[in-house]
């Protein structure tokens, strides 16, 4: 059962988390850097923002790897997946590409400008509406490859550009996804923030976010029954379904509890766990497929040899990459009480030798 | 427009953007690593302001850049399924490393960018040598993808299937090599002479100023280098499309005519019908010296290959032409540099001249119009061929109706953000410091006194 391509489909799982762990969050704090509008107190209106742009600023380039990560497995490993994904799916996509342009553009733009006030507000607007839509089109995405609406006759998309994404179910998935993002965000920030007020802030988004997160896991579940039927079945029929379910109930309640009891790092640890059962939870439905019904991960998978060398590349990679996001990590998201925003003011600062 | 046309269009586009940002995110690292160095050897506090400046521009553009290559990767799919279906198992192990290479040069960028104070002096620099290194990496392994396009190696075919799939082989195709060297040099040169180019202007206005002094010498040093090696590697280049990819060469050459002791055309106008290239400047036999480096060699021409598997030869002519004269003014300009760094070396005179200030801010966009055109020559000169004698263009576009639209939206979207990058690093500039050699502490070397 563990072949080869079952490995590198979930090495491909394992890169979806993490981009969801990490990428998602910075697109969760584009949500809430949106919703800060609505604090009134202009004061704490632009700490919620500042704290949200400094938890960002060194890390989303490096989490948005990830995602470059699932696409280039993809095609390398699964060829004829990637081809008819991005046949079916070529108008979310483009859609989600103008999105991520637009998001990482604006932050940066507006982080590295800093004269003119007007300006970069116009620039914080796009950021947050960006990082709104985003997110809901990743959703769109993977709830079209798992509702079986993609068609597919001797390699060929036969359900149309449309039909195959245009559904009340991958729309739930999108808003579940973008609900999921912005209940990381704000568990995360809950942790990072400084000072005690912006901490209650966040602690309040987080629990709102808890809720929202919950009725949207509803309402896809409800729509599963005509949206994704194929997937649904598997998910009641198996027998990992119901301690997989209780799993992930645990870590939701886990996570609304440490929040509600203000221990915010083993919230964090809860969100996190969910947020990883939730997908794998998914990805275990949705196996052996990679497109419900036609593409299984043995049908679409490359030739041996493709396979054994990208995972050597992949372990190879490993090596390198997990020692430099600890150093990462460790540098910027290590002592959240000590330090202070310092790097950031040095970094806005005018260069002192100016005169 | 076409549903072909308009994909190759937006294809064409992306990548031509793409590799603006690309470029500077290969060489602006080197740049602000060098500058840095020298803070940390002199301790003078100008080379950390010129390290600090430079990275703040390389964080807008990186970003752009990082943006656009998503978009890339994607677009590979949305517009080249069937090429992807065939070349992904082939070609996608380059794909897979650079992955690896993209992740450490944004992990490091972000150390290197906000942990100024954050982590040791010591680890700051490696930090910039990682981002550096890894964005070098990138542009190999990518190049590296694209030459296999050009001269597929590492697969067979067997009862019209593809069999026998060898990914190092395709790694190791015959063009790799040359135009990785080719490509990364040429980032180097770009960029070197467009930053050149940048401090040239505000010398001219602000002569004394030691912050535009030394940041012209090590953007004049980085892209130099780069320049003088380059028709070097853009020789080793030319021999291989003889031998490799002969179409291109005879395209590039508007050269239609087999022939022994082949001319070499510059300028002119290649008339497709007429099968013959006007009103150029003939150099006898150097085509054949270029080519094969004997005189006396035959060089195919156009005529020799059925008409459908010509490429648009004007294009390709053309931009051909413009890369070489670029390069070749460069490679002037960076004579020019290095005569001057030896005359003040041997305290013999300035290195800036106002003719020679001139001359670079002439020369600063040249890099980048040869990048451009270059990639015109190699991808415009591959066609029909999305894979060389492999695939065609026209196969391996996607079905999907309408592609006027996303074309014409990606396009506009790029041209605002590259008017946004624009503006943004005009501000930057206009900000500059202003330092000057009695205010400072005193000046290392003579090589920076400009008086
Ligand atoms: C700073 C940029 C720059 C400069 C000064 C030059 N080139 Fe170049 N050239 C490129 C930038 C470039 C490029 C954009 O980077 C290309 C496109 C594909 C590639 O690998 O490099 C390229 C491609 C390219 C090719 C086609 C390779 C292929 O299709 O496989 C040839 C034959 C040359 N070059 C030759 C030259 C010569 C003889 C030059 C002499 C002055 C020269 N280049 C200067
Ligand atoms: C089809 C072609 C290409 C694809 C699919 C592609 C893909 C990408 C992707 C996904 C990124 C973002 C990585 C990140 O988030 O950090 C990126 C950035 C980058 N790409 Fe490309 N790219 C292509 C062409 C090129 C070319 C031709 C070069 C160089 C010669 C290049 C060099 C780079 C570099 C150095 C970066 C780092 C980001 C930066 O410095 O701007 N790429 N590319
Ligand atoms: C960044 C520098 C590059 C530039 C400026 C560039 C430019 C172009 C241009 C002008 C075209 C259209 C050719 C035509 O249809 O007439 C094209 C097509 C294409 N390029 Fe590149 N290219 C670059 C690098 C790459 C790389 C590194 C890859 C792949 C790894 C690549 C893959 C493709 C593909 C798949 C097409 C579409 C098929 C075709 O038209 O042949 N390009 N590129």
């Amino acid at each position: 059962m563990l072949s080869i391509e079952v490995i590198l489909a979930g090495a491909m799982m394992a890169s979806l988390t993490l981009y969801v762990l990490l990428g998602g969050a910075d697109f969760g704090g584009g949500v809430w850097d949106l919703l800060a509008a609505l604090t009134k107190e202009s004061g704490r209106k632009k700490a919620q923002r500042e704290l949200i742009a400094e938890a960002i600023g060194p890390i989303w380039e490096a989490n948005h790897v990830w995602l470059i990560l699932v696409i280039v497995l993809l095609f390398t490993c699964f060829p004829s997946a990637f081809s008819v994904i991005s046949t079916a799916l070529h108008i979310p996509l483009v859609l989600m590409l103008i999105g991520i342009v637009l998001r990482g553009s604006a932050f940066i733009f507006r982080s590295y400008d800093n004269r003119a006030d007007n300006v970069q507000r116009r620039w914080g607007r796009v950021f947050s509406i960006a990082s709104l839509i985003t997110p809901v089109l990743l959703g769109v995405t993977v709830g079209s490859i798992s509702s079986g609406r993609i068609q597919i006759k001797d390699g060929i998309v036969t359900s149309g550009f449309v039909h195959s994404w245009l559904a009340p179910f991958p729309f739930a998935v999108g808003l579940f996804a973008l609900a999921l993002f912005a209940f990381l965000a704000a568990v995360y920030l809950t942790v990072e923030a400084k000072d005690e007020q912006l901490r209650e802030d966040f602690r309040r988004r987080a629990l709102v976010a808890a809720v929202m997160v919950g009725v949207l896991a509803l309402v896809v579940f409800l729509f599963s029954f005509t949206g994704a039927p194929e997937i649904r079945r598997d998910l009641s029929a198996s027998w990992w379904t119901w301690p997989l379910q209780i799993a992930t109930a645990i870590s939701a309640m886990g996570a609304i509890w440490f929040l509600w009891t203000r221990k915010f790092r083993l919230a964090r640890v809860c969100a996190a766990a969910q947020v990883t059962l939730i997908l794998w939870g998914w990805g275990a439905a949705m196996f052996p497929y990679l497109v419900v019904p036609g593409l299984t991960i043995q049908n679409a998978a490359a030739p041996a040899v493709t396979l054994q060398l990208t995972l050597i590349a992949l372990v190879a990679g490993s090596l390198l990459l997990f020692p430099s996001f600890y150093y990462l990590f460790r540098i910027f998201k290590s002592n959240p009480e000590g330090a202070t925003s310092q790097a950031q003011t040095t970094q806005r600062a005018r260069p002192q030798d100016r005169e | 427009m076409n549903n072909l046309l308009a994909a190759r269009s937006q294809m064409a586009m992306s990548l031509a953007f793409h590799i603006l940002f690309a470029a500077a995110g290969i060489a602006m690292p080197l740049m602000m690593v060098i500058a840095e160095w020298r803070w940390r050897r002199t301790r003078d506090e100008i080379w950390l302001t010129l390290a600090k400046r430079w990275a703040k521009g390389t964080a807008i553009l990186f970003a752009v850049g990082a943006v656009s290559g998503t978009v890339l990767s994607f677009e590979l799919g949305l517009l080249w399924p069937e090429f992807m279906k065939f070349a992904g198992p082939i070609i996608g192990m380059p794909f897979s490393l650079e992955g690896f290479a993209f992740f450490t040069e944004a992990i490091f960028l972000g150390i290197y960018l906000y942990g100024w104070t954050r982590v040791s002096p010591r680890a700051h620099l490696w930090a910039g040598v990682m981002v550096a290194l890894s964005g070098a990496a990138s542009a190999v392994f990518v190049i590296i993808a694209n030459a296999w396009m050009n001269t597929p190696t590492g697969f067979s075919f067997y009862a019209g299937k593809v069999a026998n799939v060898d990914p190092i082989a395709a790694m190791m195709n015959p063009s790799a090599l040359g135009q990785t060297i080719h490509m990364v040099l040429a980032a180097y040169a770009a960029v070197g002479f467009a930053v050149a180019g940048i401090h040239a202007l505000a010398l001219l206005r602000d002569k004394q100023n030691l912050f535009h002094c030394r940041a012209l010498a090590v953007a004049l040093a980085v892209g130099g280098v780069a320049a003088i090696l380059q028709p070097l590697s853009g020789d080793i280049l030319g021999q291989m499309l003889a031998k490799n990819q002969p179409v291109k060469l005879a395209a590039m050459e508007g050269h239609f005519k087999t022939e022994k002791g082949a001319p070499l055309h510059i300028g002119g106008w290649p008339d497709e019908n007429a099968k013959t290239t006007r009103y150029a400047i003939e150099i006898p036999y150097a085509l054949s010296l270029m080519a094969f480096h004997d005189p006396n060699a035959t060089v195919r021409g156009l005529e020799s290959f059925p008409r459908d598997e010509w490429p648009p030869v004007k294009i390709v002519h053309f931009s051909f032409q413009i890369m070489v004269a670029a390069g070749t003014a460069m490679m002037l300009v960076a004579l020019w540099a290095a005569r001057r760094a030896w005359l003040v070396w041997r305290k013999k005179g300035p290195l800036d001249s106002k003719w020679f200030l001139r001359a670079v801010i002439a020369a600063s966009p040249l890099g980048f119009v040869a990048i451009e055109a270059g990639w015109m020559v190699t991808e415009v000169g591959r066609q029909p061929w999305i894979i060389s004698g492999v695939m065609r263009t026209a196969e391996a576009v996607t079905p999907m109706p309408g592609l006027v639209v996303p074309f014409i939206s990606f396009t506009l979207l790029y041209v605002f953000l590259g008017l946004t990058v624009l503006w943004l690093l005009k501000r930057q500039v206009a900000d500059s410091p202003r330092v000057y050699a009695d205010a400072a502490k005193p000046v290392e070397g003579a090589g920076y006194a400009f008086d």
